[in-house]
């Protein structure tokens, strides 16, 4: 166990900007935070060696429990700022562990808590990661029929792409603040494959419009809009535990029923903008300038946005 | 081998499967038993969009729903996701994961699933169909792949030839079938020589309950710390 003392972190820190220990001690209560394979036990890659690329001794995945707001609970974060908070052979079997270990354990918290902050997949562990994936999503359908909440908290530098994506797509709900952003394939890599024509990945507003949290949470990709603070995120990931869908044929069936009927109700759209128009908003471009409680507002009103298709 | 004589050899009994322009596999086959086999897939290396996975994700909700325990058959030949900016603003990434957790919901409600890779699988549209089913088996000369080397020198920023030169030495990283059963995310090939609705059977019935893919993984020697570490975790969680 990490025997180092905890810092404060402030509650107005910035989660964009906060590395994944930080978002831990400043999200749990002070000094509950209990971490498993910590860095002293070196649980690291062994196949970075061979790109001469650095290691880190956790791999970029911090995995532990805590209390949040009194409550306890499991918690995984992903560091963004390691080879891209991706998933890799001993990144995402630390994930694995865990996400098992309360599937298995009726004694252990109810809630897990997922801070993903990743590209998707390390191409460097390419097979192994894309594999741990799989597996993780799996645990977590797993978890959840089990009758455990998986909340994804996603608002980090690298966001929540490919295999990461679709993760946070498998969990019970799913929290993001306007600088989260989420999807499969990033902007750059469809630039590359399929030209600028496409998607022009060094236009920042039109990325901001399709990944961003704001779209996200308008469109009902996103359960709950956080500050980005890690108390923002705290309060939402507070009021989401208690609100996870189970996971069974009905919750399916309406997932099934929701995204259908975005397709059509989207299918003349060719920005955010217009899709935001479509939901009801007279100024869809002020959603962009607008501050944090003007947007929670606008989001009360728009039906889309939330649901237990889940 | 083409999509239409894997379904002739695994159905000798018949099947309904016929080819539609935007490349899904939907129908059902006989098995010798008599028994029903619900098909779903892509084929012709098609990639998975949000409007492959809606009527995919349907017939899966559909077999739950009529209750039972018929089988489903994913069959894949997909080079990836779509990669589309219309598709990513709908938010892709849930439409796959919705594919991922049918398949998964449809598992634990009695419906084994058995995936079959014949071309192409490749990153998230390989996560939300093969990668989603109790067992996963592939024919020879599958390529299964995260990413083509190309692209991977491009994101990587390492020389192509250096890359080729480390695929040939770690299963972790290197592209293709074997990689993918080394690791333990690919059972294992189907014989073409042999009867493949046999195969078929053999694999229904060795369906475990458990994701064991990380043992496999580690008794392969493809993926030897993933069981090991996860294990671990486990452990100091439970304490």
């Amino acid at each position: 166990m990490n025997d180092m003392p905890e810092a404060r972190v402030s509650d107005s820190a910035s989660w964009f900007l906060s590395t994944a220990r930080e978002r831990i001690a400043g999200l749990l209560d002070h000094g509950s935070f209990m971490e498993f394979l910590p860095p002293t036990e070196r649980v690291q890659s062994p196949h970075l060696a061979l790109f001469d690329l650095p290691v880190a001794f956790d791999d970029g995945v911090i995995v532990g429990r805590g209390r949040l707001a009194g409550r306890d609970v499991l918690i995984a974060a992903q560091e963004g700022q390691f080879m891209g908070g991706t998933f890799a052979e001993v990144s995402g079997a630390k994930l694995l562990g865990l996400i098992r270990a309360a599937r298995d354990n009726d004694k252990l918290p109810r809630a897990i808590l997922l801070l993903l902050d990743s590209g998707g997949v390390r191409l460097q562990e390419a097979n192994a990661g894309e594999l741990a994936v799989a597996e993780v999503m799996r645990a977590i359908m797993e978890a959840r029929m089990a009758g455990v909440a998986v909340i994804a908290l996603v608002g980090g530098r690298a966001g929540a792409f490919g295999g990461a994506g679709l993760t946070a797509a498998t969990c019970s709900r799913i929290a993001i603040s306007e600088q989260g952003r989420t999807g499969v394939s990033g902007p750059e890599v469809i630039e590359t494959n399929k030209g600028v024509e496409e998607f022009d990945s060094k236009d920042k507003a039109l990325v901001w419009s399709v990944t961003g949290g704001r779209n996200r949470r308008l469109i009902g990709g996103a359960d709950a809009y956080a500050e980005d603070t890690v108390s923002g995120f705290r309060e939402a990931a507070s009021s989401l535990i208690d609100r996870a869908p189970t996971f069974d044929l009905a919750t399916l069936q309406a997932e099934q029923q929701r995204l259908s009927a975005r397709v059509e109700r989207f299918a003349n759209c060719s920005t955010a903008a217009e899709m935001w128009r479509v939901l009801g908003i007279t100024a869809p471009q002020s959603i962009r300038d607008m501050n944090d409680a003007a947007f929670v507002k606008i989001v009360a009103d728009v039906k889309e946005a939330s649901h237990d298709g889940r | 081998m083409t999509v239409a004589d894997i379904l002739a050899g695994l159905f000798p009994g018949g099947h309904d499967v016929a080819e539609r322009p935007d490349h899904l596999i939907l129908g059902s086959g006989r098995r010798e038993n008599g028994g029903t086999v619900s098909i779903i897939g892509i084929d012709d290396g098609e990639p998975l969009g949000i409007s492959g996975v809606l009527p995919l994700a349907e017939r899966v909700l559909d077999v739950i729903a009529a209750g039972g325990n018929i089988p489903i058959l994913v069959i894949v030949d997909t080079q990836g996701q779509r990669m589309a900016r219309h598709d990513e603003m709908l938010g892709l990434n849930e439409y796959l994961a919705h594919l991922a957790k049918c398949l998964r919901l449809a598992s634990h409600e009695g419906h084994p699933t058995v995936g079959l890779n014949y071309g192409k699988a490749a990153a998230g549209a390989f996560l939300a169909t093969a990668l989603a089913t109790d067992v996963l088996f592939a024919m020879p000369g599958a390529e299964p792949a995260v990413m083509d080397l190309p692209s991977m020198a491009r994101v990587t920023k390492l020389p192509e030839e250096k890359l080729k030169e480390l695929s040939q030495t770690t299963p972790v990283f290197a592209p293709g079938l074997r990689s993918m059963i080394e690791v333990g995310a690919v059972a294992g090939s189907w014989d073409p020589a042999k009867p493949l609705s046999q195969q078929f059977e053999a694999a229904l019935a060795a369906i475990t309950k458990q994701d064991l893919r990380d043992m496999t993984g580690a008794r392969r020697g493809g993926r030897k710390l993933a069981a090991t570490i996860a294990g671990r975790v486990a452990a100091a969680a439970i304490g």
